[in-house]
């Protein structure tokens, strides 16, 4: 874990301060709405359709269990006794009161979080793998990349008024579980010939109303060379990006109408121009950035866990949350646990503040005093010794946390929607609530298999519905409810955008729709190791087309046939 | 041709908790749809709207909402998201207004 040095502290410190200022003015109405907005903004608080919301960020969602307890303490104190784990890592509080937020900046940076860029149009929270430092299949753990990046871009003045917000994801896994392919930059660690780890730079990937899959820039970038090429892509997005609307002004439009060869010629003569006045980080925090990601120290002796698979394999409920929620880890006496925050009928990505105690607690006597949270809305405990899993899942199942669905049919995105959002066009939450309730049965959602379902309440996709194997977009058709249907996304290192179904489908329809989906593919497959997205690869979308509209749709398909010959 | 006026209410969010509120026939605000003041000149309605966003102090962005009168003879919203905003999340039956409901 990173610790923050003095000038860190302060700096949060004196923003925490500042803030309180302005929210003091604000309420004794020194300060209009429109002068208060933008530094609220700054601060993550939002102002939704209920309440306000603060939204904190979890940098490379990485926690400790003093970060998750103070979170559990914010939710009692201040909030309604819960918190929510979104899509980009971090975490949102739906409820607190305007007078009371910069008292929780200040317990956040009690235990160094703030609630810094986390809105805005400038460098957001950095995301990563949430199996970094952990995962079987890492060249490097990406966190030092993302922490240095974290620190390059807080509060830097050329880029605090960006056209648009600004994504960066870093994986350092071939299989990516960060979702590079849809960030403004990706980064994927590679290894060039001479066996070096550098980066894989991609670049103009995005979902919302435009959704684009990124592009590489460079294939292979010098990892001391990161900040002065980040520099001049930023410099070069900050100088051409669109500004006359606001719809077109992320950087997967510039690459769109610019064309990448040009841009990539752009950033390469910043570059050069750049990296030669570019005071580069020294090696000292360099060193002092990795040392904060230092392995902890593991069990490397060849273990017999004989006793322990048998243990496994005669408790079936035991058996089955091993199977489906932990991951295999770099270490064999070790594995990395998914804790699901998807209950049957629960909201996607919260939990209690009691659930996040209990989290905390086995962090730390089980899993190093680490915690991730996923994009997934999922929180991972990322070193777990292998012959501590019973004693885990034990606590997990007291606290409401053994939910057995991680990459099944029930482990759903979903962004908060209109039951909370302002810019939402439909609920997202229920929908995601009853899917998972018509799919409750983990006998049938397992014999269905990894199954990726994503559902953005309006067309900004914050689900990333985009990428999921099956999308569900919610939008207000003439004052109702509807829900678009996408079917064949990916988000890893194959990503693909979805392909749209047909008309939109009411709430009352919507789950029906995608289970005479899930039976189409139950149907079509050629056996249990097809998955949904291989099988739908295969296919096509007619079947599904006439799985969901009905003989017309072949017709329809024929049509469109016929038209293109 | 510009469309028919439809009866409206003034709605904003409170300055200090965010909760949604609602302009009433006498000037001040209500936290519930039921009590608010349905306009039905269109005129009227801009002259009410314009001393809503006059309150900057003590609300964030008003603006008009359209209405109809319900069984009870009362403003009820017409738009889901409306709805939404006179009750609460869907998630949480006991958080927001429908708590105490």
């Amino acid at each position: 874990m990173y610790i923050y040095s003095d000038f860190d502290a302060e700096f949060v410190r004196s923003r925490v301060k500042q803030f309180r200022s302005q929210v003091e003015r604000r309420i004794d109405g020194s300060l209009t709405e429109d002068e208060f907005k933008p530094l609220r903004l700054m601060n993550g608080l939002y102002l939704q359709l209920h309440a306000y919301m603060l939204r904190v960020a979890v940098p490379y969602g990485t926690l400790d269990a003093p970060k998750m307890r103070k979170l559990a303490d914010i939710a009692d104190k201040w909030d309604k006794g819960y918190g929510h784990f979104t899509t980009r890592q971090n975490i949102q509080f739906n409820w607190p009161l305007l007078k009371d937020v910069p008292d929780i900046l200040d317990a956040l940076a009690d235990v160094e979080m703030h609630a810094i860029q986390t809105s805005g149009n400038c460098i957001r929270n950095v995301t990563a793998d949430h199996f970094s430092g952990a995962a079987a299949d890492e060249i490097e753990d990406p966190r030092p990349t993302a922490e240095l990046i974290r620190q390059w871009s807080t509060d830097h003045p050329e880029f605090a008024f960006l056209p648009r917000k600004f994504k960066v994801a870093v994986t350092g896994s071939p299989n990516d579980r960060a979702v590079t392919k849809a960030h403004d930059i990706g980064l994927r660690m590679v290894r060039n010939d001479a066996g070096e780890a550098g980066y894989e730079v991609i670049i103009g990937g995005g979902l919302g109303r435009t959704p684009m899959i990124g592009k590489i820039l460079r294939d292979f970038l010098p990892k001391a060379d990161l900040l002065p090429y980040l520099e001049a892509v930023l410099r070069m997005y900050n100088l051409h990006g669109r500004r006359d609307n606001k719809y077109k002004a992320r950087t997967k439009i510039l690459v769109h109408e610019t064309g990448l060869e040009t841009l990539r010629g752009w950033v390469e003569e910043a570059f050069i121009e750049h990296k030669s006045s570019h005071e580069s980080p020294s090696e000292a925090l360099v060193a002092r950035i990795e040392s904060a990601f230092t392995p902890p120290p593991l069990d490397t002796n060849i273990m017999d866990f004989s006793s322990l698979d048998k243990k496994i394999a005669d408790d079936p409920i035991l058996r089955s949350w091993v199977e489906v929620n932990t991951d295999e880890h770099k270490n064999p006496n070790y594995t990395i646990v998914t804790i699901s925050l998807k209950p049957i009928g629960g909201t996607p990505g919260d939990a209690s503040s009691s659930q996040m105690r209990v989290m905390a607690d086995l962090a730390e006597r089980y899993g190093h005093n680490e915690l991730r949270v996923s994009h997934e809305q999922n929180v991972i405990l990322p070193h777990v010794r292998r012959d501590d899993l019973p004693a885990v899942h034990a606590e997990l199942k007291k606290a409401g946390l053994a939910t057995a669905n991680v990459g099944l049919i029930s482990d759903i995105i979903a962004c908060p929607g209109m039951d909370y959002c302002a810019l939402a066009t439909a609920r997202s939450i229920p929908i995601a609530q009853e899917i998972a309730e018509r799919f409750e049965d983990m006998k049938q959602a397992r014999d269905i298999g990894p199954l990726k379902i994503k559902i953005s309440g309006c067309i900004n996709a914050c689900g990333h519905h985009h990428v999921g194997h099956i999308g569900i977009l919610g939008l207000d058709k003439a004052g109702v409810e509807s829900y678009q249907i996408t079917l064949g996304g990916d988000g890893t290192e194959n990503a693909t955008i979805g392909q749209r179904t047909g008309p939109g489908f009411g709430a009352d329809d919507v789950v029906s729709a995608i289970e005479r989906i899930v039976d189409c593919y139950m149907d079509l497959r050629e056996g249990p190791d097809e998955t949904f997205l291989k099988s739908y690869q295969r296919t096509g979308a007619d079947p599904y087309k006439i799985a969901l509209y009905g003989e017309n749709a072949r017709v329809e398909s024929l049509k469109e046939t016929v038209n293109a010959a | 041709m510009a469309r028919a006026f439809t009866p409206k209410v003034v709605t904003a969010n409170d300055l200090l908790d965010g909760d949604v509120i609602y302009l009433t026939k006498n000037g001040d605000w209500s936290r519930k749809h039921g009590a608010a003041h349905l306009l039905t000149i269109e005129d009227e309605a801009n002259q009410w709207l314009a001393k809503a966003e006059a309150q900057q102090e003590m609300l964030v962005g008003a603006y008009l909402a359209d209405a109809s009168l319900d069984d009870d003879g009362k403003p009820a919203p017409i738009h889901f998201r409306e709805a939404f905003r006179a009750k609460g999340p869907s998630n949480y039956p006991n958080h927001g207004k429908q708590a105490e409901l």
